[in-house]
């Protein structure tokens, strides 16, 4: 989880660990069908809280409140909702700053501590990591002191950069996005610095040293060579950001009640789906925007699965 | 050294100094704030260090806040990561285990399954779940919380992947030749080597679940059951600070700035304990095969 909110971190530990490995492992014979047994007491989650909860919002969100066949009824009703798209907007806006920022700076700053690896770099990393131990509200709320001019270090940054002398100037609607990128970013690039790095380690240094001596400097290695050797890992934070990024929920309903209303309390798509159950009390409405937003998450992690090569499911 | 790499080199630094600064900056405000009387917090240097007194006085306000139920929060926290946790390591480690050596019918199935709820973001279930458990009358319960969160499929992939590529199978043939079962098999050998997996699997566990929001957030009504996080945004909308229109109205609420950072701070302590002690452990399982061979 990723945590949720902002997600961890789920890195595919171990991911690219040799096949051979799994293939040696593996039982052939008649012990083989009782290990069945080892995984039976985790059946009941996976279906109760993984798989169930899916199908059955999905049933929701095509049929009514009186349980009859409603067809794509929700969908269209959500759909024309006068926030919807706005919403939508909204996170598409967001997701598209922090995939930006995560793609330019969390790929740079692994190239550049991985070019001259040291001490410093790895003191580097662990400061970048130390964040991600916040997450959910404590970093929203972090972020709300850094965004009061009154008493933030980078009050002048606020002042000067976003013309902010007071806290709702800068939570102001344009800097939305921006905002919760930051955040989405402070918490969670630490992370994938470390992830990037690891994948970086996994480049055989012969490589790097022919291209030495066949002239190449530092940036023509960081670029030309070791980053399209680590692309399948900056694919990998690619989809699984942007699926992250669609159900921003956290940020948004802190800001919401630090800002006096000013933001809405549907911002977020999440939001609006969570305000239609619990204000609205319209479960099948609700249903079919979490089934949206459901969708995306699910491309996005079979596309992972399937086209990445990062997991293994078998040998 | 050349000019050339010489401001190579500073240009360098200089950046990731700045994006040092930008990581730990926020941190180090916060854990000096709560030191700081709301007025010294708005005049004084923002790095500079008030008195520990002044952290004493803002837990008494904290402690004070709705009849001490900050602490409530963290117990509550406790014991859903907890609980969870323990349930997700009795549940998962056998799983990956069996998901490992097996090569029973469904094993593909069960294995593809775990992987896509694994990457789907968490956040993506939240209302899903909470429909569910809305159908079984659940919502309102501590259960609500606790079963949603001991589902971990990550930890489940963990111990697969720990399994399939660092036990050896020799040993599991040693121990059924010595005449062990399938049980006693996994008691005696897996279970002892498995030990790092074990600690990694606590460590996500624990963490995503003391710092899951959304899914408490919806499934919770009654404030004395709110987990940490939960509460800490409760707190926040009953402090005149962000929210000028509330505590003034006959309830002195007491919450300030000083006592919300060092709520906050507070709510991040046993997170940070465990991140700084597993830290190694940690890298190194996060990028397990990117270790050099």
């Amino acid at each position: 989880m990723r945590s949720p909110g902002t997600d961890e971190v789920r890195a595919p530990a171990a991911a690219s660990q040799d096949k051979r490995g799994v293939r040696v492992a593996r039982e052939r014979g008649p012990h083989a069908a009782r290990t069945f047994w080892f995984v039976v007491p985790y059946l009941p989650f996976l279906v109760l809280f993984g798989i169930l909860p899916m199908v059955y919002a999905a049933w929701l969100a095509v049929t009514s409140d009186t349980g009859a066949w409603a067809g794509f009824d929700n969908f269209t009703r959500t759909f024309t909702d006068y926030r919807f798209v706005p919403a939508f907007v909204h996170v598409l806006l967001y997701t598209t700053v922090w995939l930006t920022a995560l793609l330019v700076l969390v790929v740079g700053l692994a190239l550049l501590l991985h070019g001259r690896a040291n001490r410093a770099s790895t003191t580097y990393r662990f400061l970048f990591y130390l964040p991600g131990a916040l997450a959910g509200a404590a970093s929203v709320l972090v972020w709300l002191f850094m965004l009061d001019p009154s008493v933030s270090p980078g009050s002048f940054l606020l002042r000067n950069v976003l013309g902010a002398d007071l806290f709702v100037e800068s939570i102001a609607p344009g800097n939305l996005p921006f905002i919760f990128a930051t955040i989405a970013f402070w918490t969670g690039a630490g992370g994938w610095i470390v992830v990037m790095y690891g994948a970086l380690n996994t480049i055989p240094h012969d490589l790097e040293e022919a291209a030495r001596i066949d002239g190449a400097g530092p940036v023509t290695i960081a670029l030309r060579l070791k980053l399209p050797l680590i692309r399948k890992w900056v694919a990998y934070m690619a989809i699984l950001s942007f699926a992250t990024g669609t159900q921003l929920f956290v940020e948004p309903q802190l800001v919401n009640q630090a800002s006096l209303g000013l933001v809405p309390d549907t911002w977020s798509s999440n939001q609006l789906a969570y305000q239609t159950a619990f204000r609205y009390g319209d479960f099948n409405a609700a249903a079919a925007i979490a089934v949206d937003l459901l969708v995306i998450g699910l491309v996005a992690a079979v596309v992972v699965v399937t086209r990445t090569g990062l997991f293994r499911t078998d040998d | 050294m050349r000019f050339q790499e010489f401001t190579a080199r500073g240009l360098r630094a200089l950046i990731l100094a700045a994006f040092a600064v930008f990581f730990v900056a926020p941190l180090l405000w916060l854990v000096l704030a709560p030191t700081k009387s709301d007025a010294a917090l708005v005049n004084r240097g923002t790095f500079a260090f008030g008195s520990f007194g002044q952290v004493a006085e803002a837990w008494e306000h904290l402690d004070a806040f709705s009849d001490h139920i900050y602490r409530s929060w963290l117990g509550n926290s406790l014991l859903y990561a907890f609980g969870a946790t323990a349930i997700v390591l009795v549940t998962a480690i056998p799983a990956g285990y069996g998901l490992a050596i097996g090569t029973f019918p469904g094993r593909r199935v069960v294995l593809t399954l775990t992987l896509v709820v694994m990457i789907m973001p968490a956040a993506a279930l939240v209302l899903p779940i909470f429909l569910e458990l809305d159908a079984v009358h659940l919502i309102g319960s501590r259960l609500s919380v606790i079963l949603p969160f001991s589902f971990f499929p990550f930890g489940v992939y963990l111990a697969y992947i720990y399994y399939a590529t660092a036990l050896p199978r020799d040993l599991l043939d040693a121990a059924r030749v010595d005449g062990c079962g399938e049980l006693a098999t996994f008691r005696h050998v897996a279970l002892p080597l498995g030990k790092p997996v074990l600690a990694l699997v606590f460590f996500f566990s624990f963490v995503a679940d003391w710092n899951n929001f959304f899914l408490p957030y919806a499934v919770l009504a009654d404030s004395g059951q709110y987990p940490i996080q939960v509460g800490l945004s409760n707190l926040l909308s009953s402090t005149p600070s962000f929210n000028p229109a509330t505590g003034g109205g006959g309830q002195q609420v007491n919450i300030f700035r000083p006592e919300l950072a060092l709520a906050t701070l507070l709510a991040v302590v046993p997170v940070a304990v465990v991140f700084v002690a597993s830290q190694r452990a940690l890298v190194r399982g996060l990028v397990g095969g990117g270790v050099k061979e």
